[in-house]
């Protein structure tokens, strides 16, 4: 038992911000699949959302953490209350009841992970050169140089995919005659 | 001279490869043990959020922006794909009145 507060006083301020920002993470998106009400999932999410926002700040990924929360705590996010609230989803679900599902589901869920985990383990960097060390990596210059230069016709394309998915959208979302409709 | 950050001095790479790999899986079973198509779907936005931290974990360890590059792709992709299925959802409960996903199995033969 004393070792384990020893290891825990000789924690780092970076590895207090580490730990709990992931315990943070997982909490939040523990409580997206396991709340059943849809809003507060939403709401879990967004937590896990801006945790991982912080641990992208920590890595020094600047610009990737503010295009995180832009994106997805603001945009998506919005978008997932909006239909919540324009389908009134008033009943609470009762599927998490089923206690045989959720065993089977949790037995495959850890059995994927060992596997994942074991073929990762060895995922370590070898050695860090501090001299060839860029720390900018994460900077808006940088990603936008090689956005512009390597990678200029998949960023046309996006483009391209966002107009399809608008126009995809819209046409989901039109009402037909004869359909069922409210 | 530029310095390393100091998460990367501390931490071990080790520990954001858990980190996504707990993410993913409680996504995998969010989509196996619930019903309803929203939370089945934000499972899946938790599954793509756990796949960018492991690449700008990746990234940031070695210094090497084309890793960073493929997020923002994949945060893009992302956008489009929640925009339509949510059009998708729309659509099927104006026909159905409801988004339990087990009710759909019309193409059970």
């Amino acid at each position: 038992m004393n070792q384990y507060i020893e290891v825990v006083k000789a924690l780092t301020p970076t590895q207090w911000a580490f730990y709990g920002l992931s315990v943070m993470a997982l909490f939040g998106a523990l409580g997206t699949i396991m709340s059943k009400n849809p809003i507060h999932s939403v709401i879990y999410l967004i937590l896990t959302f801006f945790s991982l926002s912080a641990h992208y700040v920590m890595l020094n990924a600047q610009f990737l953490a503010a295009v995180n929360i832009i994106v997805y705590a603001g945009a998506i996010m919005v978008l997932f209350i909006f239909v919540i609230m324009f389908l009134n989803l008033r009943e609470e679900s009762t599927e998490l009841n089923r206690n045989t599902v959720l065993i089977v589901a949790t037995v495959l869920g850890s059995l994927l992970g060992l596997i994942l985990i074991s073929s990762l383990k060895k995922a370590e960097v070898q050695y860090l050169n501090p001299e060839s060390f860029r720390s900018q990596t994460g900077m808006i210059e940088t990603l936008g140089n090689v956005l512009y230069q390597d990678y200029l016709l998949p960023f046309e394309l996006v483009s391209v995919l966002f107009l399809i998915a608008m126009a995809g959208a819209v046409m989901l979302g039109k009402r037909e005659k004869g359909e069922r409709n409210f | 001279m530029s310095e390393i950050p100091e998460v990367i001095k501390q931490i071990p790479l080790i520990n954001y490869v858990l980190l996504a790999t707990m993410l993913f899986i409680i996504g995998i079973v969010g989509v196996l043990i619930r019903r309803n198509a929203i939370i089945v779907f934000m499972s899946i936005e938790l599954m793509l959020n756990a796949v960018n931290v492991l690449l700008i974990a990746f990234s940031a360890y070695r210094s090497d922006p084309h890793g960073q590059v493929f997020v923002f792709f994949i945060m893009a992709v992302a956008a489009a794909e929640v925009a339509v299925g949510l059009a998708i959802i729309v659509m099927i409960y104006r026909n159905i009145r409801t988004i339990d996903i087990s009710l759909l199995d019309k193409l059970r033969g």
